[in-house]
């Protein structure tokens, strides 16, 4: 197969575009698009001051590097989770976005979940009792809130993360077919900062699909890790992309229609706007922005474990992070 | 061809994408890499060839 604009052999072809590209004109066409998409949904501009939530995996490494080569101001920010399932998990993906920093005089911010609050992921799951074999609830939770206080407290006025096409589309067919409303209300590219301790949420990587980010990946000689969250393995997430990669198979650009036409149908008015407005308030405790009475929902978590592992709660308001 | 420290092995002639199917990968799911380089779905196996395949999904809330 040849390249579409310049007839070199083509390294991919993405049916949904009718269009294969040679290596060249895909580490142009990638950043080209994000740049478009920034523009169309109005996610920031240059003279916004961004962090990047790394993972150490394809996206987020791959959406670090793209903002940079566009000339963005970029900081990244690594949570350490403190997974290890056997693999050492979490120490290779540190070292993998430690690395990429390095090898490009990125600054990566790291909070460490369990010197910073008591107790890693996995222990969390276990003394909050929300999902002992499954920590991605108590997981998703940390990631948010920290997400938003290194952001809000770094003084950073966006906050980027790499999900893609696929991970946005398994997420609306969860919500569809559970008619979640209130989830499928707030499912877009950029979420406001509707309070003035929320930071901006944008996810420039929405529109392209998971094999051109892991393609972006490789042929840009980023060195992510490949494994799997352990905890990740036979997740919904993951059931809800295999369905959708079969449509694909048989129907290349159902991912991407299921999506856009979702987006449009948004803008185009299918859900009424919400009647009740979702009154936030500062946390008690940490002055986050919550909406449940008295603390936050992540205050009163790791106050468990204060009670279980010892005094090491409650953290500062502005607890500072471990710099590199 | 090696995905997941699994080998499979698959005859010369076939495409990338008839390749993966044939031993229960989803073409949409799967990159194969020669040599360091991305090959496309339609590339034809030449005998000999060793390619290495990488699982493009990944689970839970992405970073």
């Amino acid at each position: 197969m040849k390249c579409r604009k310049c007839g070199e052999k083509a390294v991919i072809n993405m049916r949904q575009h009718k269009l294969a590209l040679c290596e060249t004109h895909f580490l142009d066409w990638v950043p080209e698009q994000t740049q478009r998409f920034i523009e169309k949904y109005a996610m920031f501009t240059p003279e916004d001051k961004i962090l990047v939530a790394i993972s150490g995996g394809k996206d987020s490494l791959s959406l670090w590097d793209i903002l940079i080569r566009l000339g963005y101001q970029a900081d990244g920010l690594y949570i350490g989770l403190g997974i290890d399932g056997g693999v050492g998990y979490s120490d290779e993906s540190h070292r993998l976005s430690q690395k990429f920093a390095d090898e490009r005089g990125l600054h990566l911010r790291v909070v460490e979940v369990e010197e910073n609050y008591g107790a890693t992921i996995p222990e969390l799951a276990v003394i909050s009792n929300r999902g002992r074999d499954k920590p991605c609830s108590v997981c998703g939770l940390s990631k948010r809130y920290i997400m938003n206080r290194a952001a809000y407290d770094g003084g950073y006025n966006v906050l980027a993360t790499g999900h893609n096409l696929d991970d946005e589309a398994a997420v609306l067919m969860q919500n569809t077919l559970h008619w979640a409303g209130g989830y499928l209300v707030r499912q877009a590219p950029v979420l406001a900062a509707t309070h003035s301790g929320l930071a901006r949420k944008v996810k420039p990587l929405c529109r392209f699909y998971e094999r051109e980010m892991a393609a972006y990946a490789i042929v840009r000689g980023i060195e992510y890790i490949y494994d799997e969250c352990p905890h990740a393995v036979g997740s919904t997430t993951i059931y809800y992309k295999e369905i959708l990669n079969q449509l694909e198979e048989k129907s290349p650009g159902s991912k991407l229609q299921f999506y856009l036409s979702f987006l449009q149908a948004k803008e185009q008015g299918l859900f009424a706007p919400q009647s009740v407005e979702v009154e936030l308030h500062a946390c008690d405790k940490c002055g986050q922005p919550t909406s449940a009475p008295g603390e936050c929902s992540f205050c009163r978590m790791w106050e468990k474990v204060r009670v279980v592992k010892g005094g090491r709660l409650p953290v500062e308001v502005l607890s500072p992070m471990s710099e590199v | 061809m090696v995905y997941r420290d699994k080998e499979y092995e698959v005859p010369a002639g076939m495409t990338v994408r008839d390749a993966l199917k044939k031993v229960g990968l989803q073409p949409e799911t799967t990159l194969a890499v020669h040599e360091g380089k991305l090959l496309t779905d339609d590339t034809i196996l030449r005998e000999g060839m060793q390619l290495k395949l990488v699982a493009v999904i990944s689970g839970g809330g992405a970073v």
